[in-house]
């Protein structure tokens, strides 16, 4: 007999998605994550642009991860254009990457993804529960959001970004006046780490192929060489050589694969699996007591990885407005010139790639962008058909209630995948 | 006092304008004080299925699908209000009404034939908007406003005067008359003027200002050094479709 579980549109995701799955009595039959987010065509309405416009069209791809469809266009274009930004305004590029992680990671865990584990329907259920916990979610989504603020302007969309590097930065005391909000952010996290650890995850593994940006010396961001688990290790020029994506019959999503592999995962799990010795002293110490042991495969540990990275990324700030250095030219000269250039970051959810051509005045002839919940879409569904093939007689709510909560792990950031996906718009 | 009850419903967009509203962050546990969340989806598993008090709507109207549900909210709702470009004039997604459906359809999908989408509108198109909240996205403050507004029974109180208002207030130098490219003046306040603040142009992501003197600035931007096609896409960003723009955007 085979029995039908619709989960009409998820919750606490960012975004509109739906799942459809078809069980038998040997299991999962088949599986369909579907986006039934409207399409945008961000690929469409950049052409003929002008090349400093691109990273300002691209921040509203999403409004959870703008600063990286900035940082990753801006480096595309000016790779493009020929130009090599200086030390400093790479590193304050970083700090604003990390205060988009740090924001995005606050809010994923503890505004969306906890409530699952605590038994809760919404963070303000939660809330009444564990104000503490939620308190210092909320201070830790806090210091992101001023920190994208302090070098963006604006914590939804950043405004000082230009090509070539910012209109204005900020001076060393106010960078400095702001370690302070780092580190009770910091505190925050620490205290509390031990609830987080304390929950329940399923008990769930499976093996795959994890990728994430790796760089000798520091918890990669904005660049650095691309390495799996199943050992590939190329640069972002090559990227497309061995990553590529595929249309599929029974959804119009476009999954991807790695060349004569399998699917892939990207995001906080893998990248905490393949820069495990890239963390701070206090988030490796915080890594040994957490229970899990790195590498990892079980994808409901990602949660357990975001709180690491909180950690790690708050010391990596910190430690870059201690080293300073961060005073300098605003930005660069730019001239336009035909040429063509791609860029891979790591967005809160993995690897994000941008690929553009430009000719000689500089407007855009192709554009092409694969953000990572897109990447790893079929990754998410193989994940699904083996985590409840052990569950398949349990009630359609359990069934339902326990693959959203797979779904949520991944923190899947759908507006961004919609635009780049074969959308097929389809209501049960 | 009942509590507000409030939904936010998401279209065409990026959720920006729902984060901007999060970006409360530690004042949100206050905020729920005053209002109870009935439906968003993006926060909370609970559907209620209304009547809601205030309805905050973001995103563009793009599908038929849409634009059926937009009617529906319009139905559940006292009070609707447009959150964001996407919904109040139909925002970046606009820009693609420039090129043929087919052209930005290949130009993304492989399948175009699987792509339903009709073309890009604003909320108030297919049904009565009561607040109108511009911005991409509109400011964190903005929105508390509105909320606190729509709570004590007010009409919510938003600028109409161009960013170049708030700039001046915040003692810039013109931008314009350094001959940077600047949007100001035919763009409306509401953002604090942060782009000048900080160096950077007006962009004009709260859409047009009211009776724009569009031609003067157009003189500015060309003595700026800005070809006919850059002045024409700067108008074709966030607000191409408006009536004060769309002449200027090639409409």
């Amino acid at each position: 007999m085979n029995r039908r579980v619709y989960v009409h549109y998820i919750s606490r995701v960012e975004g509109k998605g739906s799942l459809e799955i078809t069980l038998g009595d040997e299991g999962v039959r088949e599986l369909k994550l579907r986006i039934f987010e409207a399409p945008r065509f961000f690929e469409a309405i950049l052409l003929g642009r002008p090349y400093y416009e691109v990273h300002e069209i691209t921040s509203r791809i999403c409004g959870i991860c703008p600063v990286t469809h900035q940082i990753t266009a801006l480096r595309a274009v000016e790779k493009a254009m020929g130009v090599e930004v200086p030390e400093h305004i790479k590193k304050l590029r970083k700090l604003m990457a990390i205060g988009g992680i740090l924001s995005s990671h606050a809010l994923h865990l503890f505004l969306l993804a906890l409530p699952d584990y605590t038994g809760h329907p919404n963070v303000v259920a939660m809330a009444k529960e564990h104000p503490d916990v939620v308190k210092a979610g909320l201070g830790i989504k806090e210091a992101g959001d001023s920190l994208i603020e302090l070098i963006g302007g604006r914590s939804v969309h950043p405004v000082s970004t230009v090509v070539g590097g910012f209109t204005s930065i900020p001076t060393r005391e106010r960078l400095e006046r702001f370690k302070g909000e780092l580190a009770s952010a910091k505190e925050a996290a620490l205290k509390v780490s031990d609830f987080v650890f304390g929950l329940e995850y399923p008990d769930f593994e499976r093996r795959c192929e994890h990728m994430a940006l790796r760089k000798r010396g520091e918890y990669p961001i904005n660049e650095g060489r691309v390495v799996s688990t199943e050992g590939l290790d190329i640069s972002e020029d090559e990227y497309r050589e061995h990553v590529y994506e595929v249309q599929v019959d029974y959804s119009t999503a476009k999954h991807s694969y790695v060349r004569g592999r399998s699917s892939f995962m990207l995001g906080p799990l893998p990248r905490v699996n393949i820069n495990f010795d890239n963390l701070s002293d206090d988030a490796r110490e915080l890594a040994d007591r957490c229970g899990i042991k790195f590498p990892c495969f079980n994808p409901f540990a990602s949660n357990v990885a975001r709180l690491l990275e909180i950690v790690t990324l708050l010391d990596e700030a910190m430690s870059i407005i201690e080293e300073g250095g961060l005073e300098g030219t605003p930005r660069v000269r730019v001239e336009p010139r035909a040429g063509s250039a791609c860029a891979l970051t790591e967005a809160p959810r993995g690897l994000n790639f941008h690929s553009y051509e430009f000719d000689e005045r500089g407007f855009v002839k192709r554009a092409s962008i694969a953000p990572p919940t897109c990447q790893h879409l079929r990754n998410i569904e193989l994940d699904l058909i083996e985590y409840l093939s052990d569950y398949v007689n349990e009630s359609d709510e359990e069934i339902a209630r326990r693959s959203q909560m797979l779904v949520r792990a991944y923190d899947p950031c759908i507006s961004c995948s919609a635009h780049f996906l074969e959308v097929k718009v389809k209501r049960e | 006092m009942a509590k507000m009850r409030l939904a936010f419903f998401k279209f065409a967009s990026c959720s920006g304008c729902q984060l901007s509203a999060l970006r409360v962050n530690e004042r949100l546990l206050d905020l729920l004080d005053l209002v109870e969340i009935d439906y968003w989806v993006m926060v909370s598993d609970l559907r209620r299925e209304g009547p809601y008090d205030v309805a905050f709507v973001e995103g563009s109207i793009t599908t038929p699908e849409e634009i059926e549900e937009i009617k529906e909210v319009r139905r559940r709702s006292e009070v609707l209000v447009a959150l964001g470009d996407c919904a109040v004039t139909g925002g970046l997604n606009s820009i693609r009404e420039w090129m043929s459906q087919k052209e930005a359809e290949k130009a993304v999908y492989e399948n175009p034939l699987a792509i339903k989408s009709t073309s890009v509108r604003p909320v108030d198109y297919y049904v009565d908007v009561d607040v109108y909240l511009s911005g991409c996205p509109p400011s964190t403050s903005d929105i508390v406003e509105v909320i606190k507004d729509l709570a004590l029974g007010f009409p919510p109180r938003l600028p109409k005067y161009p960013v170049c208002v708030e700039c001046k207030l915040s003692e810039n130098e013109c931008l314009l008359l350094k001959g940077v490219p600047c949007m100001g003046p035919v763009v409306k306040a509401g953002c604090g003027a942060i782009c000048p603040n900080l160096g950077r142009p007006c962009e004009g992501c709260y859409g047009p200002t009211v009776d724009p003197n569009t031609e003067s600035l157009i003189e500015k931007l060309r003595e700026a050094g800005l070809s006919d096609r850059e002045i024409m896409y700067k108008f074709r960003k966030y607000a191409g479709l408006t009536k004060e723009f769309r002449r200027e955007a090639g409409l």
